[in-house]
């Protein structure tokens, strides 16, 4: 019994803490699609190589918290890049092509990452090596901090929407851009730096996510699906949503493993997708639609 | 479109491919024969998709989860019923695509545009898990294997398939269902679905159950897409939980973009294209051609970075794809 309970306490740590790296995955998706209508298939792509900026970085400068810095805006400023060149040649068509570019960007990237890296998956150390004591189990300190970090991540860009000029810009574009246009805000930089953010956010969580589970070239998909998930259940465009949906599929698949291989465990979170598209397809943490 | 303007035209172009892809198995080299045997039954499922792309504009990313069940349903079939059957297999195949399509369709219909890319995306997923972990019914990652069964007529006739013989039946089926697609596109029922992809509010307004629509569509599109799967794994003898990945999918949206959507013949030529493209990239990629001009460095690149640069070039500069391209250019 004490067993159990301890066993159910570990897994609803894990769940927030992967909750946490999902909510900083599926929010840089969200924020990209509700500011700017693109659907970026190609995140799942930057946080891999993300991931392998960090493996890189690590290598070049030892320090783990100076690579996960150095990946963050190094992958941002190609964000940027790969926004103006492929996204913003589409501005004004279908967003449905949007999906399709950036679908293909994420064929060139993985296949590339694969050429460039090899198949073999590469390890980054952990920079808190730390544990403590949990029903006579010994956690990870890194967990814990990774889980505040994505936290103070997420909090840090939320503060930047709601103050200081570029937060006012974004959401003035959002709103409307033509309006925005007019009143004299650089729509177009506006959009490419938001991209360029929800680029730099995904390379974050990968090398965060680094020491869990090792780098390779198809880690990609992996999260960009959890993230879709994550992003349809919490609502398109919703910030909190996402958060929230995260944690909570994060959890459900904790639990679930528990009894069921992790492989398995996934099918939880497409069980939710499916009661969630049944019952509120607008998602599930957004005010009801009109 | 050409073909409503001119019904000679039409008949007489589709009269000549099928001579020419009647005769390519008798004159083509072993390699080649294969390869365009191939090429018709990917174009099968690119056409299928092309229903929803093309025509409901409905953009499916799981179309693997219809193809992969339609071979798991054929290995079903032949591994299970004695003497095995090619029509029981092709009966299994299309149980078990329609019956995914369903719960697809179902689902994935309460949503509209990126949502539904999503969905069917996710869904397919569904599937691929589903189909790799339950390793007691289907093989798990090894997949299933089996032998072909007899192209057979009870009482009538019945022969070995010979690569050949494959290619000819395959050429049947596919043309077959193109000219069902085609009348399906051109019915009352095919013009609701078009109209729903130029305007929904209004279809819907006019008094049509847009939802009704779409469900049936997304289920006739993943029939022939189970169709696919069937005459893929009598072709290859095996199931696989590759192909149920999310990477078929993609690669059959690939063959719309690039063939042309809203064409039917188009995802064919896309699939011809983007697959002729590959071996030829995968064959410049190997150090026998790269070291004696200096790029030994690109050395076992995929073949598919640089098909990728293409699909976005394509994308961006030449949306209608190569076949709405060549008529712009002919009308011209």
């Amino acid at each position: 019994m004490e067993e159990l309970l301890g066993q159910i306490l570990i897994q609803t740590i894990n769940g927030v803490v992967t909750g946490m790296i999902l909510a900083l995955v599926a929010s840089g998706l969200t924020l990209i699609f509700g500011i700017m209508d693109v659907v970026n298939f190609a995140h799942g792509e930057l946080l891999m190589l993300g991931a392998y900026m960090g493996v890189v970085m690590l290598a070049l400068t030892g320090s783990f918290w100076l690579a996960l810095v150095a990946a963050t805006l190094l992958i941002a400023i190609f964000g940027a890049l790969m926004y103006v060149v492929t996204l913003r040649p589409l501005i004004g068509r279908d967003p449905l092509t949007t999906i399709l570019a950036t679908f293909g960007m994420s064929l060139v990237l993985q296949n590339y990452a694969l050429w460039q890296f090899g198949a073999v998956s590469r390890k980054i150390n952990e920079p808190i090596v730390g544990h403590f004591n949990l029903f006579h189990l010994d956690y990870p300190w890194y967990r814990v901090a990774v889980a505040f970090l994505s936290a103070g991540i997420i909090g840090g860009f939320w503060l930047f929407l709601k103050r200081g000029t570029w937060g006012i810009w974004i959401r003035a574009t959002t709103q409307d851009r033509v309006m925005a246009q007019a009143m004299g805000i650089p729509v177009p930089w506006v959009l490419t730096g938001v991209f360029a953010i929800g680029a730099g956010m995904a390379a974050a969580s990968g090398v965060l996510f680094g020491p869990f589970g090792g780098v390779d070239s198809t880690m990609g998909l992996n999260w960009i699906l959890r993230a879709f998930i994550v992003v349809v259940v919490g609502g398109m465009g919703s910030l909190a949503g996402s958060v929230l949906a995260a944690i909570m599929i994060s959890l459900l698949e904790a639990y679930a493993s528990l009894w069921v291989s992790p492989s398995q465990a996934i099918i939880v979170s497409f069980v939710v997708l499916i009661l969630t598209l049944l019952w509120r397809p607008t998602g599930l943490f957004v005010a009801t639609p009109k | 479109m050409i073909s409503r303007r001119h019904p000679v035209i039409f008949w007489s172009v589709f009269t000549v491919a099928m001579a020419l892809l009647v005769v390519a198995p008798l004159v083509l080299p072993e390699f080649w024969r294969r390869f365009v045997t191939e090429v018709l039954i990917w174009g099968l499922l690119a056409m299928s998709s092309d229903l929803l792309i093309g025509y409901t504009g409905m953009i499916s990313f799981g179309h693997s989860a219809f193809f992969g069940l339609g071979m798991y349903g054929a290995a079903a079939a032949l591994l299970t019923t004695r003497p095995a059957n090619l029509w029981v297999a092709l009966l299994y195949g299309l149980v078990a695509a329609a019956g995914v399509a369903a719960f697809v369709a179902y689902f994935s219909t309460r949503l509209r545009d990126i949502y539904f890319a999503i969905t069917t995306l996710i869904f397919s997923q569904i599937f691929y898990v589903i189909i790799f972990t339950s390793t007691k019914w289907t093989g798990g990652e090894n997949g299933l294997n089996f032998d072909q069964p007899a192209l057979a007529v009870p009482g009538l006739f019945s022969i070995e398939f010979t690569p050949e013989v494959l290619h000819w039946f395959v050429l049947a089926v596919v043309a077959g269902s193109y000219l069902l697609l085609r009348r399906i596109t051109q019915s009352p029922f095919g013009m609701v679905l078009q109209s729903i992809r130029e305007n929904e509010a209004r279809t819907r307004a006019i008094g049509y159950p847009v939802e009704r629509y779409k469900i049936v569509a997304v289920m006739l599109s993943g029939l022939f897409a189970g169709l696919a799967g069937v005459l893929y794994a009598i072709q290859n003898q095996f199931a696989a939980p590759d192909f149920v990945f999310f990477v078929v999918s993609g690669q059959t949206v690939i063959y719309n973009v690039i063939g042309g959507v809203g064409t039917l013949v188009g995802p064919i030529v896309g699939a011809a294209f983007f697959l002729l493209l590959s071996e030829a990239f995968s064959r410049l990629f190997t150090a026998t051609y790269l070291d004696p001009i200096g790029l030994h460095g690109l050395v076992g690149m995929s073949y598919l970075v640089p098909l990728g640069v293409i699909f976005i070039l394509m994308v961006i500069f030449m949306p209608q794809g190569l076949l709405g391209f060549a008529k712009r250019w002919l009308n011209r």
